[in-house]
């Protein structure tokens, strides 16, 4: 049963139009990764989903229609690590880790330590203010806050961005195990489609607002002209 | 003369005066600065709201209510009207300029004080506070209860208000909502309610301040006018963003104004507000954010 699933999805910012109909499934426990060149839409695919982008279309999560009020979607189980990572940067790392189970009630102390188990340095800085972390540290508060909400679909925008290699494959390496822990879906739009390739089930190609490809990460390894544009070998 | 004589325990007793002005501000200025943190707007019409829920306080008092009784009722009569103000006359303009959202705070400031007028007259009215005003002994310091009571209750309430903020998920939001809107609604935060939430505790903070003020300078509709530009000048000097700021802000101006007026010969009663002002203007040209502000700085 797929979890998530895009019909027709069109989203616009004022008056000019950005996604042109993408359709896209995500299954129960899958990894699915969206590729693109820059300004594709592969943001914007996530945002039409967490609904901070004016949209139409059908999107249905487990088997409802979507609201368009963010809140609403965070509500239904969510969470969506924007661009830039959406870090409390006032806030402590403890307590940007509790906003993320504001949606609901008890089990944060013990959510909280296997964020710590995932990411120890994040425990040494409990008491710290996150706009004071590094970048990778920043990043793995954002990924430690969307599992404090035990969410049942996961959105990651970008999350290599900026990144040295090896912190990026401290994360890569915690998401799939969360995943596995958890059972839950994830979407990710990456940059870096080699890197998305070795940890996603399948993918979708974005060319200006549209799906021009999609399959599974072997069969768009095998895609020649996948290869050229986005695998650079 | 520009010195007037002095004596340390005038010296104390103008200090604790100064200290209970300032609880007085602080408390004003900290309403100011919860509304101005999560909206970045003037809510004009604090000192208004302050005046009009003090005056439901003093009709509950007539209907034979002793002030404890009455007090809780105003506070929660003044939490109710600081949420529907903010659901009825901000919400509309939520998206519109921060000069548009201020223009409404100065109407609703206007409004409230014709309603006054309307309802229970100009003049001036005795306001039977809770605290007496005989002086007790402290330390050699001949202080008033009244002084003391305004002082303590003025700390509860921002030790409370404190505790709210850190330790409660509501309080954890609303702090949310104020520094990010978009990532505190992905994180699920009702951000609209946190914010008409805002109103309602700043409407709480000024019905405090009025019902501790009024009993030492007389019920009118005018009444906190000239307190809410020293409560805008405190929350200014502790730096608007800040609410530890807005607390200190108030405190140390109420001092600084008191030993001023006092000690200063050619400033008096009359120069305490040009003064207050002065010494920010210093304080800002040193410190653009405030004592406890931060500057942001803007690359272009």
């Amino acid at each position: 049963m797929s979890r998530l699933e895009l019909r027709n999805v069109e989203a616009r910012y004022g008056p000019v139009k950005v996604l042109h109909g993408v359709s896209l499934t995500v299954g129960d426990g899958e990894l699915v990764a969206v590729l693109g060149a820059n300004g594709a839409g592969k943001t914007t695919t996530l945002r039409a989903i967490s609904g901070t982008v004016r949209r139409s279309g059908d999107l249905v999560f487990d088997g409802k229609a979507l609201s368009r009020r963010t809140e609403v979607t965070a509500r239904a189980g969510i969470a969506h690590v924007p661009e830039g990572r959406g870090t409390f940067s006032d806030l402590s790392v403890w307590e940007n880790l509790r906003l993320g189970a504001y949606t609901r009630r008890g089990g944060i102390k013990e959510d909280a330590q296997r964020v710590f188990s995932f990411f120890p340095r994040l425990e040494a800085r409990r008491n710290q203010q996150a706009g004071t972390l590094s970048g990778g540290e920043q990043q793995m508060l954002a990924l430690g806050r969307a599992m404090m909400a035990r969410p049942k679909l996961l959105l990651l925008d970008e999350p290599s961005l900026g990144l040295a290699p090896i912190v990026v494959t401290e994360i890569f390496g915690a998401l799939e195990r969360m995943k596995g822990e958890d059972g839950m879906s994830v979407l990710v739009v990456e940059q870096n489609a080699n890197l998305a390739l070795a940890h996603a089930a399948r993918a979708y190609v974005l060319e200006v607002g549209n799906v021009v490809v999609d399959g599974t990460s072997d069969e768009l390894r095998a895609n020649e002209s996948i290869r050229k544009s986005y695998l650079g070998y | 003369m520009l010195l007037a004589a002095f004596t340390w325990t005038e010296f104390a007793q103008q200090l604790a005066a100064g200290i209970r002005e300032g609880a007085i501000y602080a408390g004003l200025a900290l309403a100011i600065v919860i509304i101005y943190r999560s909206t970045r707007v003037i809510n004009f019409a604090q000192g208004e709201m302050a005046t009009f829920t003090t005056f439901i306080a003093w009709s509950l008092m007539n209907q034979g209510l002793s002030f404890w009784a009455a007090f809780p009722i105003v506070l929660a009569i003044a939490f109710t009207g600081g949420v529907a103000i903010e659901r009825v006359l901000i919400r509309p303009v939520e998206n519109a300029p921060v000069l548009t959202i201020v223009i409404i705070t100065l109407g609703l400031a206007l409004l409230l004080n014709g309603l006054m007028s309307m309802i229970w007259g100009g003049g001036n009215r005795q306001f039977h506070g809770p605290f007496s005003t005989r002086t007790i002994d402290v330390g050699g310091v001949p202080v008033s209860v009244q002084d003391i009571g305004i002082v303590v209750v003025s700390i509860l309430l921002v030790v409370l208000l404190g505790f709210f903020f850190r330790f409660t998920k509501v309080g954890l939001g609303m702090r949310a909502a104020a520094v990010n809107r978009d990532s505190s609604r992905l994180a699920g935060v009702r951000v609209g309610w946190m914010l008409a939430l805002g109103w309602g505790i700043a409407a709480v903070l000024g019905a405090v301040a009025g019902m501790m003020i009024a009993p030492v300078v007389f019920l009118d509709p005018n009444m906190m006018q000239t307190i809410l530009l020293y409560a805008f000048a405190a929350a200014v000097l502790g730096g608007l963003d800040s609410p530890v700021g807005a607390v200190v802000g108030g405190i140390l101006l109420g001092v600084t104004i008191t030993l001023l007026g006092r000690y200063v010969g050619f400033i008096g009663s009359t120069l305490k507000l040009p003064a207050a002002l002065l010494l920010i203007l210093v304080l800002l040209l040193l410190r653009p954010g405030g004592l406890f502000g931060r500057v942001t700085v803007r690359r272009v």
